[in-house]
Protein backbone atom coordinates (compact mmCIF):
# COMPACT_ATOMS: atom_id res chain seq x y z
CA UNK A 1 0.00 0.00 0.00
CA UNK A 2 1.33 3.51 -0.72
CA UNK A 3 1.97 5.58 2.26
CA UNK A 4 -0.28 8.50 2.60
CA UNK A 5 1.16 11.45 4.53
CA UNK A 6 -0.60 14.60 5.39
CA UNK A 7 -0.49 18.21 5.63
CA UNK A 8 -0.43 17.21 9.25
CA UNK A 9 3.44 16.04 8.82
CA UNK A 10 4.20 19.61 9.78
CA UNK A 11 3.25 19.55 12.81
CA UNK A 12 5.68 16.42 13.64
CA UNK A 13 8.34 19.09 11.76
CA UNK A 14 7.10 21.93 14.15
CA UNK A 15 7.68 19.68 17.30
CA UNK A 16 11.41 19.23 16.01
CA UNK A 17 12.14 22.66 15.18
CA UNK A 18 10.61 23.96 18.04
CA UNK A 19 12.93 21.69 19.66
CA UNK A 20 16.24 22.31 17.70
CA UNK A 21 15.69 26.27 18.44
CA UNK A 22 15.71 25.84 22.33
CA UNK A 23 19.01 24.65 21.51
CA UNK A 24 20.18 26.74 19.38
CA UNK A 25 23.70 27.70 20.41
CA UNK A 26 24.65 24.02 20.20
CA UNK A 27 22.88 23.91 17.27
CA UNK A 28 24.36 26.73 15.32
CA UNK A 29 27.96 27.02 15.77
CA UNK A 30 28.98 23.83 14.39
CA UNK A 31 27.52 25.09 10.89
CA UNK A 32 29.94 27.96 11.02
CA UNK A 33 33.28 26.75 12.34
CA UNK A 34 33.11 23.15 10.22
CA UNK A 35 33.56 24.81 6.66
CA UNK A 36 36.46 27.44 8.06
CA UNK A 37 38.39 24.51 9.34
CA UNK A 38 37.80 22.68 5.55
CA UNK A 39 38.63 25.78 4.09
CA UNK A 40 41.72 26.77 5.77
CA UNK A 41 43.38 23.40 5.65
CA UNK A 42 41.94 21.82 2.43
CA UNK A 43 41.20 25.04 0.84
CA UNK A 44 44.41 27.30 1.55
CA UNK A 45 46.72 24.23 2.32
CA UNK A 46 46.35 21.77 0.66
CA UNK A 47 45.11 23.77 -2.32
CA UNK A 48 48.87 25.34 -2.12
CA UNK A 49 49.69 22.10 -3.38
CA UNK A 50 47.13 22.11 -5.81
CA UNK A 51 46.72 25.08 -7.26
CA UNK A 52 44.30 25.05 -10.20
CA UNK A 53 42.02 21.79 -10.82
CA UNK A 54 39.95 22.60 -14.66
CA UNK A 55 41.59 25.97 -14.79
CA UNK A 56 39.35 26.93 -11.39
CA UNK A 57 41.33 27.38 -8.08
CA UNK A 58 41.43 24.76 -5.52
CA UNK A 59 39.22 26.43 -3.15
CA UNK A 60 36.60 27.45 -5.22
CA UNK A 61 36.41 23.29 -6.54
CA UNK A 62 36.18 22.18 -3.31
CA UNK A 63 33.59 24.84 -1.85
CA UNK A 64 30.23 23.34 -3.66
CA UNK A 65 31.90 19.61 -2.35
CA UNK A 66 31.70 20.87 0.97
CA UNK A 67 28.18 22.24 0.82
CA UNK A 68 26.70 19.34 -0.70
CA UNK A 69 28.78 17.14 2.29
CA UNK A 70 26.91 19.36 5.07
CA UNK A 71 23.53 19.05 3.62
CA UNK A 72 24.55 14.92 3.10
CA UNK A 73 25.55 14.73 6.73
CA UNK A 74 23.11 17.23 8.37
CA UNK A 75 19.84 15.30 7.39
CA UNK A 76 21.69 11.55 7.06
CA UNK A 77 22.26 11.80 10.94
CA UNK A 78 19.24 13.56 11.75
CA UNK A 79 17.03 10.55 10.07
CA UNK A 80 19.29 7.53 11.59
CA UNK A 81 20.60 8.42 15.32
CA UNK A 82 18.55 11.10 15.95
CA UNK A 83 15.15 9.42 14.90
CA UNK A 84 16.51 6.09 16.16
CA UNK A 85 16.61 7.82 19.51
CA UNK A 86 13.01 9.10 19.27
CA UNK A 87 11.66 6.12 18.10
CA UNK A 88 13.61 3.50 20.38
CA UNK A 89 14.22 5.38 22.99
CA UNK A 90 11.68 7.95 23.77
CA UNK A 91 8.88 6.22 21.87
CA UNK A 92 8.07 9.51 20.77
CA UNK A 93 6.32 7.93 17.38
CA UNK A 94 4.22 5.75 19.92
CA UNK A 95 3.19 8.43 21.74
CA UNK A 96 2.42 10.64 18.35
CA UNK A 97 0.08 8.03 16.73
CA UNK A 98 -1.83 7.78 20.10
CA UNK A 99 -3.00 11.16 18.39
CA UNK A 100 -4.58 11.78 15.14
CA UNK A 101 -1.61 11.57 13.29
CA UNK A 102 -0.28 8.46 10.97
CA UNK A 103 2.48 7.04 11.37
CA UNK A 104 3.08 8.07 7.96
CA UNK A 105 2.57 11.99 9.04
CA UNK A 106 5.01 10.85 12.00
CA UNK A 107 7.31 9.57 9.44
CA UNK A 108 6.98 12.31 6.73
CA UNK A 109 7.62 15.04 9.25
CA UNK A 110 10.55 13.71 10.49
CA UNK A 111 12.30 13.43 7.07
CA UNK A 112 10.68 16.81 6.65
CA UNK A 113 12.69 17.92 9.43
CA UNK A 114 15.84 15.72 8.02
CA UNK A 115 15.47 18.02 4.48
CA UNK A 116 14.89 21.69 6.85
CA UNK A 117 18.32 20.37 8.66
CA UNK A 118 20.00 20.35 5.74
CA UNK A 119 18.57 24.13 4.46
CA UNK A 120 19.75 25.40 7.93
CA UNK A 121 23.56 23.98 7.32
CA UNK A 122 23.89 24.69 3.93
CA UNK A 123 22.33 28.04 4.48
CA UNK A 124 24.79 28.98 7.31
CA UNK A 125 27.28 27.99 5.68
CA UNK A 126 26.84 29.35 2.77
CA UNK A 127 27.31 32.06 4.21
CA UNK A 128 30.71 31.72 5.35
CA UNK A 129 31.89 30.74 2.09
CA UNK A 130 30.31 34.24 0.35
CA UNK A 131 32.24 36.12 3.13
CA UNK A 132 35.33 34.07 1.86
CA UNK A 133 34.49 34.84 -1.48
CA UNK A 134 34.87 31.54 -2.89
CA UNK A 135 31.22 31.09 -4.58
CA UNK A 136 29.72 32.86 -7.64
CA UNK A 137 26.34 35.04 -6.78
CA UNK A 138 23.75 35.18 -7.42
CA UNK A 139 23.85 31.78 -8.76
CA UNK A 140 25.14 30.37 -5.44
CA UNK A 141 21.49 31.48 -3.76
CA UNK A 142 19.56 28.64 -5.63
CA UNK A 143 21.75 26.37 -2.97
CA UNK A 144 19.22 27.35 -0.67
CA UNK A 145 16.37 25.64 -2.00
CA UNK A 146 18.33 22.91 -3.68
CA UNK A 147 19.70 22.14 -0.02
CA UNK A 148 16.21 20.92 0.73
CA UNK A 149 15.55 19.05 -1.68
CA UNK A 150 18.94 16.74 -1.31
CA UNK A 151 18.44 16.90 2.07
CA UNK A 152 15.12 15.00 1.81
CA UNK A 153 16.69 12.71 -0.44
CA UNK A 154 19.30 12.02 2.18
CA UNK A 155 16.51 11.66 4.84
CA UNK A 156 14.80 9.08 2.91
CA UNK A 157 18.13 6.37 2.22
CA UNK A 158 18.39 7.18 6.18
CA UNK A 159 15.53 6.33 6.99
CA UNK A 160 15.61 3.36 5.63
CA UNK A 161 18.22 1.94 7.47
CA UNK A 162 16.91 3.34 10.82
CA UNK A 163 13.41 1.32 9.80
CA UNK A 164 15.87 -1.97 9.47
CA UNK A 165 18.17 -1.42 11.86
CA UNK A 166 18.04 -3.37 14.83
CA UNK A 167 19.80 -1.39 17.13
CA UNK A 168 21.59 1.93 17.49
CA UNK A 169 24.94 0.52 17.05
CA UNK A 170 24.32 -1.26 13.75
CA UNK A 171 23.73 2.66 11.99
CA UNK A 172 27.18 2.61 12.25
CA UNK A 173 26.96 -0.05 9.11
CA UNK A 174 25.77 2.97 6.99
CA UNK A 175 27.40 5.39 8.82
CA UNK A 176 31.11 3.88 7.55
CA UNK A 177 30.84 1.74 4.91
CA UNK A 178 27.84 4.13 2.78
CA UNK A 179 28.52 7.98 4.32
CA UNK A 180 32.60 7.71 4.59
CA UNK A 181 33.52 6.47 1.20
CA UNK A 182 30.64 8.51 -1.00
CA UNK A 183 32.36 11.35 1.10
CA UNK A 184 35.72 10.38 -0.59
CA UNK A 185 34.56 9.57 -4.36
CA UNK A 186 32.06 11.62 -5.41
CA UNK A 187 33.81 14.28 -7.23
CA UNK A 188 34.24 16.24 -3.98
CA UNK A 189 37.82 16.62 -3.19
CA UNK A 190 39.31 15.43 -6.84
CA UNK A 191 37.47 15.14 -10.36
CA UNK A 192 35.32 11.96 -11.17
CA UNK A 193 37.34 12.24 -14.47
CA UNK A 194 40.17 11.13 -12.19
CA UNK A 195 39.01 7.30 -10.95
CA UNK A 196 38.88 4.74 -13.52
CA UNK A 197 36.30 4.76 -16.07
CA UNK A 198 34.19 1.77 -13.88
CA UNK A 199 34.21 3.77 -11.15
CA UNK A 200 33.10 6.71 -12.25
CA UNK A 201 30.38 4.91 -13.62
CA UNK A 202 29.26 3.53 -10.41
CA UNK A 203 29.58 6.85 -8.92
CA UNK A 204 27.48 8.50 -11.85
CA UNK A 205 24.75 6.09 -11.08
CA UNK A 206 24.92 4.76 -7.64
CA UNK A 207 26.04 7.88 -5.63
CA UNK A 208 23.84 10.38 -4.27
CA UNK A 209 26.45 12.41 -3.19
CA UNK A 210 27.81 12.33 -6.48
CA UNK A 211 24.92 14.19 -8.25
CA UNK A 212 24.26 16.74 -5.52
CA UNK A 213 28.12 17.65 -6.04
CA UNK A 214 27.55 18.03 -9.57
CA UNK A 215 24.46 20.65 -9.03
CA UNK A 216 26.15 22.63 -6.25
CA UNK A 217 29.15 23.35 -8.36
CA UNK A 218 27.28 24.02 -11.19
CA UNK A 219 25.37 26.65 -9.17
CA UNK A 220 28.40 28.10 -7.04
CA UNK A 221 30.38 27.99 -10.19
CA UNK A 222 27.71 28.95 -12.52
CA UNK A 223 29.13 26.89 -15.22
CA UNK A 224 26.21 24.23 -15.95
CA UNK A 225 27.83 20.47 -15.89
CA UNK A 226 26.91 18.57 -18.97
CA UNK A 227 24.95 15.89 -16.03
CA UNK A 228 22.92 19.28 -14.69
CA UNK A 229 19.77 17.63 -16.01
CA UNK A 230 20.38 14.15 -15.75
CA UNK A 231 21.29 14.42 -11.84
CA UNK A 232 18.67 17.00 -11.25
CA UNK A 233 16.31 14.26 -12.71
CA UNK A 234 18.11 11.75 -10.49
CA UNK A 235 18.00 13.27 -7.44
CA UNK A 236 14.00 14.11 -8.07
CA UNK A 237 13.43 10.48 -8.70
CA UNK A 238 15.53 8.72 -5.75
CA UNK A 239 13.86 11.57 -3.86
CA UNK A 240 10.62 10.04 -4.07
CA UNK A 241 11.39 6.68 -4.19
CA UNK A 242 12.95 6.83 -0.70
CA UNK A 243 10.75 9.03 0.33
CA UNK A 244 7.79 6.26 0.17
CA UNK A 245 9.74 3.55 1.07
CA UNK A 246 11.48 4.55 4.02
CA UNK A 247 7.78 5.37 5.09
CA UNK A 248 6.52 1.82 3.77
CA UNK A 249 9.51 -0.04 6.02
CA UNK A 250 9.04 2.44 9.32
CA UNK A 251 5.24 1.47 9.13
CA UNK A 252 6.34 -2.49 8.57
CA UNK A 253 8.43 -2.15 11.68
CA UNK A 254 6.22 0.04 13.87
CA UNK A 255 2.48 -1.03 13.24
CA UNK A 256 2.17 -4.39 14.67
CA UNK B 1 -33.82 5.22 22.20
CA UNK B 2 -31.11 2.66 23.41
CA UNK B 3 -28.09 3.58 24.84
CA UNK B 4 -24.92 2.73 22.56
CA UNK B 5 -21.86 1.42 23.25
CA UNK B 6 -18.80 3.50 23.34
CA UNK B 7 -16.64 0.25 22.16
CA UNK B 8 -17.97 -2.84 21.04
CA UNK B 9 -15.97 -6.28 20.34
CA UNK B 10 -17.37 -9.38 18.60
CA UNK B 11 -15.14 -12.49 18.05
CA UNK B 12 -11.77 -10.49 17.80
CA UNK B 13 -8.52 -11.90 17.31
CA UNK B 14 -5.30 -10.96 17.07
CA UNK B 15 -1.95 -13.03 15.85
CA UNK B 16 1.66 -12.70 15.81
CA UNK B 17 3.17 -15.46 13.39
CA UNK B 18 2.22 -18.39 15.32
CA UNK B 19 1.10 -16.65 18.01
CA UNK B 20 -2.58 -16.05 18.97
CA UNK B 21 -2.53 -13.33 21.53
CA UNK B 22 -6.28 -12.61 21.45
CA UNK B 23 -8.20 -14.76 20.72
CA UNK B 24 -12.27 -14.15 19.82
CA UNK B 25 -12.84 -11.76 22.86
CA UNK B 26 -16.45 -10.36 22.71
CA UNK B 27 -16.79 -6.84 25.13
CA UNK B 28 -18.73 -3.75 25.26
CA UNK B 29 -18.51 -0.93 27.34
CA UNK B 30 -21.02 1.03 28.29
CA UNK B 31 -21.03 5.22 28.43
CA UNK B 32 -19.50 6.19 32.36
CA UNK B 33 -18.77 3.39 33.24
CA UNK B 34 -15.05 2.37 34.21
CA UNK B 35 -13.97 -1.03 32.40
CA UNK B 36 -11.29 -3.25 34.11
CA UNK B 37 -9.15 -5.49 32.10
CA UNK B 38 -7.07 -8.24 34.21
CA UNK B 39 -5.21 -10.83 33.83
CA UNK B 40 -1.31 -12.49 34.21
CA UNK B 41 1.15 -11.24 32.25
CA UNK B 42 1.03 -11.94 27.97
CA UNK B 43 -2.86 -12.76 28.65
CA UNK B 44 -3.72 -10.21 25.97
CA UNK B 45 -4.27 -7.13 28.06
CA UNK B 46 -2.22 -4.64 26.54
CA UNK B 47 -2.70 -6.28 22.81
CA UNK B 48 -6.48 -5.60 23.38
CA UNK B 49 -5.81 -1.98 24.29
CA UNK B 50 -3.57 -1.34 21.17
CA UNK B 51 -6.79 -2.45 18.88
CA UNK B 52 -8.85 -0.36 20.83
CA UNK B 53 -6.06 2.87 20.00
CA UNK B 54 -6.12 2.24 16.42
CA UNK B 55 -2.59 1.80 16.54
CA UNK B 56 -2.38 -2.15 16.26
CA UNK B 57 -4.69 -3.43 13.24
CA UNK B 58 -6.70 -6.54 14.13
CA UNK B 59 -6.07 -9.85 13.04
CA UNK B 60 -10.08 -10.83 13.30
CA UNK B 61 -13.32 -10.06 14.30
CA UNK B 62 -15.20 -6.40 15.01
CA UNK B 63 -14.36 -4.06 16.94
CA UNK B 64 -15.58 -0.53 16.91
CA UNK B 65 -15.39 2.39 19.25
CA UNK B 66 -18.30 5.26 19.21
CA UNK B 67 -19.37 3.36 16.67
CA UNK B 68 -17.05 4.08 14.52
CA UNK B 69 -14.95 0.72 12.77
CA UNK B 70 -11.36 0.77 13.90
CA UNK B 71 -9.87 0.40 10.74
CA UNK B 72 -11.97 2.64 8.22
CA UNK B 73 -11.97 5.63 10.60
CA UNK B 74 -8.62 6.18 13.27
CA UNK B 75 -8.33 9.60 12.95
CA UNK B 76 -11.85 10.33 14.06
CA UNK B 77 -11.35 7.72 16.48
CA UNK B 78 -8.07 8.82 17.71
CA UNK B 79 -9.35 12.41 18.41
CA UNK B 80 -11.35 11.99 21.11
CA UNK B 81 -9.64 9.03 23.02
CA UNK B 82 -6.90 9.73 25.91
CA UNK B 83 -4.41 7.25 26.01
CA UNK B 84 -2.24 6.71 29.08
CA UNK B 85 0.44 3.95 27.69
CA UNK B 86 2.05 1.23 29.87
CA UNK B 87 5.44 2.36 28.82
CA UNK B 88 6.26 6.14 30.12
CA UNK B 89 6.63 7.82 26.75
CA UNK B 90 6.75 11.70 27.55
CA UNK B 91 9.44 13.99 25.51
CA UNK B 92 12.18 14.05 27.19
CA UNK B 93 13.28 17.42 25.16
CA UNK B 94 10.19 19.11 26.30
CA UNK B 95 9.28 20.64 29.87
CA UNK B 96 6.32 19.54 31.23
CA UNK B 97 4.04 22.52 30.02
CA UNK B 98 5.43 22.04 26.54
CA UNK B 99 4.81 18.13 26.86
CA UNK B 100 0.89 18.97 26.65
CA UNK B 101 0.88 22.16 24.89
CA UNK B 102 2.85 20.37 21.67
CA UNK B 103 0.88 17.13 22.30
CA UNK B 104 -2.25 19.34 22.42
CA UNK B 105 -1.18 20.63 18.73
CA UNK B 106 -1.13 16.84 17.23
CA UNK B 107 -5.33 17.29 18.26
CA UNK B 108 -5.03 21.07 16.00
CA UNK B 109 -5.78 22.89 19.27
CA UNK B 110 -5.13 26.38 18.85
CA UNK B 111 -2.05 27.43 21.08
CA UNK B 112 -3.71 30.31 23.41
CA UNK B 113 -6.54 27.18 24.39
CA UNK B 114 -3.71 24.39 24.95
CA UNK B 115 -2.08 26.42 27.25
CA UNK B 116 -5.09 27.07 29.70
CA UNK B 117 -6.26 23.73 29.49
CA UNK B 118 -2.09 22.90 29.84
CA UNK B 119 -2.69 24.86 33.13
CA UNK B 120 -5.93 23.90 34.39
CA UNK B 121 -4.31 20.02 33.55
CA UNK B 122 -1.14 20.76 35.50
CA UNK B 123 -2.73 21.69 38.65
CA UNK B 124 -5.82 18.77 38.85
CA UNK B 125 -2.32 16.62 38.59
CA UNK B 126 -0.68 18.60 41.30
CA UNK B 127 2.21 19.42 39.30
CA UNK B 128 1.80 23.33 38.50
CA UNK B 129 4.84 24.11 40.59
CA UNK B 130 6.89 21.78 37.91
CA UNK B 131 5.30 23.38 34.94
CA UNK B 132 8.59 24.86 33.48
CA UNK B 133 11.13 21.06 34.50
CA UNK B 134 12.78 18.80 32.29
CA UNK B 135 10.78 15.45 32.33
CA UNK B 136 13.92 13.76 33.45
CA UNK B 137 13.85 15.72 37.02
CA UNK B 138 10.34 14.34 37.58
CA UNK B 139 10.24 10.96 40.10
CA UNK B 140 8.59 8.05 38.48
CA UNK B 141 4.67 9.04 40.02
CA UNK B 142 4.78 12.86 38.64
CA UNK B 143 5.86 11.24 35.26
CA UNK B 144 2.52 8.86 35.65
CA UNK B 145 0.71 11.90 36.61
CA UNK B 146 1.94 14.21 33.57
CA UNK B 147 0.76 11.15 31.17
CA UNK B 148 -2.47 11.17 32.63
CA UNK B 149 -2.80 14.81 32.33
CA UNK B 150 -1.25 14.37 28.71
CA UNK B 151 -4.04 12.07 27.78
CA UNK B 152 -7.13 14.92 29.28
CA UNK B 153 -5.64 17.26 27.18
CA UNK B 154 -7.90 16.13 24.02
CA UNK B 155 -10.71 16.28 26.55
CA UNK B 156 -11.32 13.09 25.31
CA UNK B 157 -14.62 10.51 25.33
CA UNK B 158 -12.71 7.90 26.28
CA UNK B 159 -10.02 7.36 28.61
CA UNK B 160 -7.88 4.23 27.84
CA UNK B 161 -5.47 3.62 30.73
CA UNK B 162 -2.70 0.65 30.16
CA UNK B 163 -1.28 -0.03 33.95
CA UNK B 164 -2.00 3.13 35.18
CA UNK B 165 -0.38 3.00 38.77
CA UNK B 166 2.67 0.50 37.22
CA UNK B 167 5.52 0.59 39.68
CA UNK B 168 4.28 3.76 41.67
CA UNK B 169 5.02 3.63 45.82
CA UNK B 170 1.49 3.72 47.77
CA UNK B 171 1.08 7.58 47.97
CA UNK B 172 1.78 8.03 44.41
CA UNK B 173 -0.93 4.96 43.98
CA UNK B 174 -3.55 6.71 46.17
CA UNK B 175 -3.16 9.69 44.18
CA UNK B 176 -3.31 8.30 40.90
CA UNK B 177 -7.00 6.60 42.08
CA UNK B 178 -7.96 10.00 43.68
CA UNK B 179 -7.26 11.57 40.49
CA UNK B 180 -9.32 8.95 38.36
CA UNK B 181 -12.63 8.64 40.64
CA UNK B 182 -12.36 12.47 40.41
CA UNK B 183 -12.86 11.87 36.23
CA UNK B 184 -15.34 8.62 36.98
CA UNK B 185 -17.42 10.83 39.09
CA UNK B 186 -17.33 13.22 36.17
CA UNK B 187 -19.07 11.15 33.80
CA UNK B 188 -15.80 9.99 31.66
CA UNK B 189 -15.81 6.60 30.38
CA UNK B 190 -12.64 4.88 31.67
CA UNK B 191 -10.84 1.13 30.46
CA UNK B 192 -8.32 0.31 32.25
CA UNK B 193 -5.66 -2.76 32.28
CA UNK B 194 -4.08 -3.28 35.84
CA UNK B 195 -2.38 -6.08 37.88
CA UNK B 196 -3.21 -4.87 40.89
CA UNK B 197 -6.78 -6.52 42.29
CA UNK B 198 -6.83 -3.92 44.80
CA UNK B 199 -7.17 -1.21 42.29
CA UNK B 200 -10.01 -2.86 40.37
CA UNK B 201 -11.96 -3.76 42.89
CA UNK B 202 -11.89 0.43 43.64
CA UNK B 203 -12.16 1.47 40.94
CA UNK B 204 -14.10 -0.94 38.24
CA UNK B 205 -17.83 -0.52 37.58
CA UNK B 206 -17.01 -4.11 36.01
CA UNK B 207 -14.02 -6.20 34.53
CA UNK B 208 -13.01 -9.18 32.75
CA UNK B 209 -10.34 -11.25 33.49
CA UNK B 210 -7.90 -12.32 30.88
CA UNK B 211 -6.04 -15.44 30.10
CA UNK B 212 -4.46 -16.69 26.63
CA UNK B 213 -6.13 -14.44 24.70
CA UNK B 214 -9.40 -15.14 26.07
CA UNK B 215 -11.72 -13.97 28.44
CA UNK B 216 -12.48 -15.95 31.41
CA UNK B 217 -15.18 -14.15 33.21
CA UNK B 218 -16.92 -10.86 33.16
CA UNK B 219 -18.91 -9.29 35.50
CA UNK B 220 -18.95 -6.36 38.83
CA UNK B 221 -15.97 -7.11 40.68
CA UNK B 222 -18.35 -7.87 44.24
CA UNK B 223 -20.82 -10.41 42.17
CA UNK B 224 -17.44 -12.54 41.07
CA UNK B 225 -15.80 -12.12 44.56
CA UNK B 226 -19.71 -13.51 45.50
CA UNK B 227 -19.29 -15.93 43.14
CA UNK B 228 -15.72 -17.50 42.79
CA UNK B 229 -14.56 -16.61 46.17
CA UNK B 230 -17.31 -17.16 48.51
CA UNK B 231 -18.00 -14.60 51.28
CA UNK B 232 -15.28 -15.12 52.98
CA UNK B 233 -12.06 -16.62 53.38
CA UNK B 234 -9.87 -18.97 56.05
CA UNK B 235 -6.63 -19.43 56.28
CA UNK B 236 -5.26 -22.06 58.11
CA UNK B 237 -1.95 -23.88 58.43
CA UNK B 238 -1.58 -26.55 56.10
CA UNK B 239 -1.55 -29.92 58.48
CA UNK B 240 -2.95 -33.31 57.70
CA UNK B 241 -5.14 -33.13 60.60
CA UNK B 242 -6.60 -30.00 58.92
CA UNK B 243 -7.28 -31.34 55.73
CA UNK B 244 -8.91 -34.29 57.22
CA UNK B 245 -11.15 -32.25 59.00
CA UNK B 246 -11.86 -30.03 56.21
CA UNK B 247 -13.12 -33.22 54.16
CA UNK B 248 -15.07 -34.39 56.83
CA UNK B 249 -16.96 -30.74 57.33
CA UNK B 250 -16.99 -31.17 53.56
CA UNK B 251 -16.17 -27.34 52.89
CA UNK B 252 -14.53 -26.24 50.33
CA UNK B 253 -10.96 -25.53 50.34
CA UNK B 254 -7.89 -25.21 47.87
CA UNK B 255 -4.08 -25.88 49.01
CA UNK B 256 -1.57 -23.70 48.39
CA UNK B 257 2.37 -24.65 49.73
CA UNK B 258 1.96 -24.46 53.94
CA UNK B 259 -1.20 -22.98 53.80
CA UNK B 260 -5.35 -24.15 53.56
CA UNK B 261 -8.14 -21.71 52.06
CA UNK B 262 -11.50 -22.32 53.07
CA UNK B 263 -14.02 -20.54 51.17
CA UNK B 264 -17.47 -20.25 52.93
CA UNK B 265 -20.28 -17.69 53.87
CA UNK B 266 -19.85 -19.31 57.09
CA UNK B 267 -16.36 -18.54 58.56
CA UNK B 268 -17.18 -18.21 62.16
CA UNK B 269 -18.33 -22.05 62.46
CA UNK B 270 -15.59 -23.34 60.12
CA UNK B 271 -13.18 -21.29 62.20
CA UNK B 272 -15.01 -22.61 65.58
CA UNK B 273 -15.16 -26.35 64.32
CA UNK B 274 -11.20 -25.99 63.27
CA UNK B 275 -10.03 -24.75 66.60
CA UNK B 276 -12.30 -26.88 68.87
CA UNK B 277 -11.43 -30.46 67.04
CA UNK B 278 -8.73 -30.62 64.55
CA UNK B 279 -5.60 -28.05 66.58
CA UNK B 280 -5.42 -26.28 63.47
CA UNK B 281 -2.12 -23.49 64.81
CA UNK B 282 -2.50 -20.39 63.09
CA UNK B 283 -5.86 -19.70 61.44
CA UNK B 284 -7.22 -16.41 59.54
CA UNK B 285 -10.60 -15.16 58.82
CA UNK B 286 -10.79 -12.64 56.34
CA UNK B 287 -13.37 -11.38 53.60
CA UNK B 288 -13.27 -12.95 50.05
CA UNK B 289 -11.45 -10.54 47.53
CA UNK B 290 -10.84 -10.35 43.53
CA UNK B 291 -6.93 -11.90 43.98
CA UNK B 292 -8.87 -14.80 45.17
CA UNK B 293 -11.24 -14.88 42.24
CA UNK B 294 -8.00 -14.28 40.22
CA UNK B 295 -5.67 -16.61 41.18
CA UNK B 296 -8.46 -19.85 41.64
CA UNK B 297 -9.04 -18.63 37.57
CA UNK B 298 -5.74 -18.37 36.57
CA UNK B 299 -4.06 -20.49 38.56
CA UNK B 300 -0.79 -19.98 40.66
CA UNK B 301 2.15 -20.66 37.78
CA UNK B 302 4.09 -17.87 37.49
CA UNK B 303 4.04 -16.11 34.11
CA UNK B 304 7.11 -15.51 31.70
Amino acid sequence: MIPRPTMSSWKVWRRNAAVFFKTYTVNFLPPFIEPVLYLLAMGYGLGMFIGEIDGIPYVHFIAPALLAVSMMNSSFFECTYSSFVRMYYQKAFDAMISTPLSIDDVIAGELLWGATRSLIYSSAMLIVLIIFGVVSLPSSLLIIPFSFLAGLLFSGIAMCFTAISPGIDTLNYPSFLFITPMLLFSGTFFPLSMLPPVLQTVALTCLPLAQVVIIARSLTLTTLSPFFIYSLMWIAFFTAVFFFLSIHLMKRRLVV
Amino acid sequence: MAVEPIIEAHDLRKDFGALRAVDGVNFSVMPGEVFGFLGPNGAGKTTTMKMIECVSPRSEGDLSVFGLDIGSHPREIKRWLGVVPQETNLDTDLTCLENLVTFASYFDIRKEDARARAAELLDFVQLSEKSDVLIEKLSGGMKRRLILARALVNSPRLLILDEPTIGLDPQARHLMWEKLKALQSAGNTIVLTTHYLEEAERLCNRLVIMDHGKILVEGAPADLVRQYAGGDVVEVNHTPEVTACLEEMGARFEVFGDMVQVFSDHPKEVATRLLSTCNPGKIFVRRGSLEDVFLSLTGRALRE
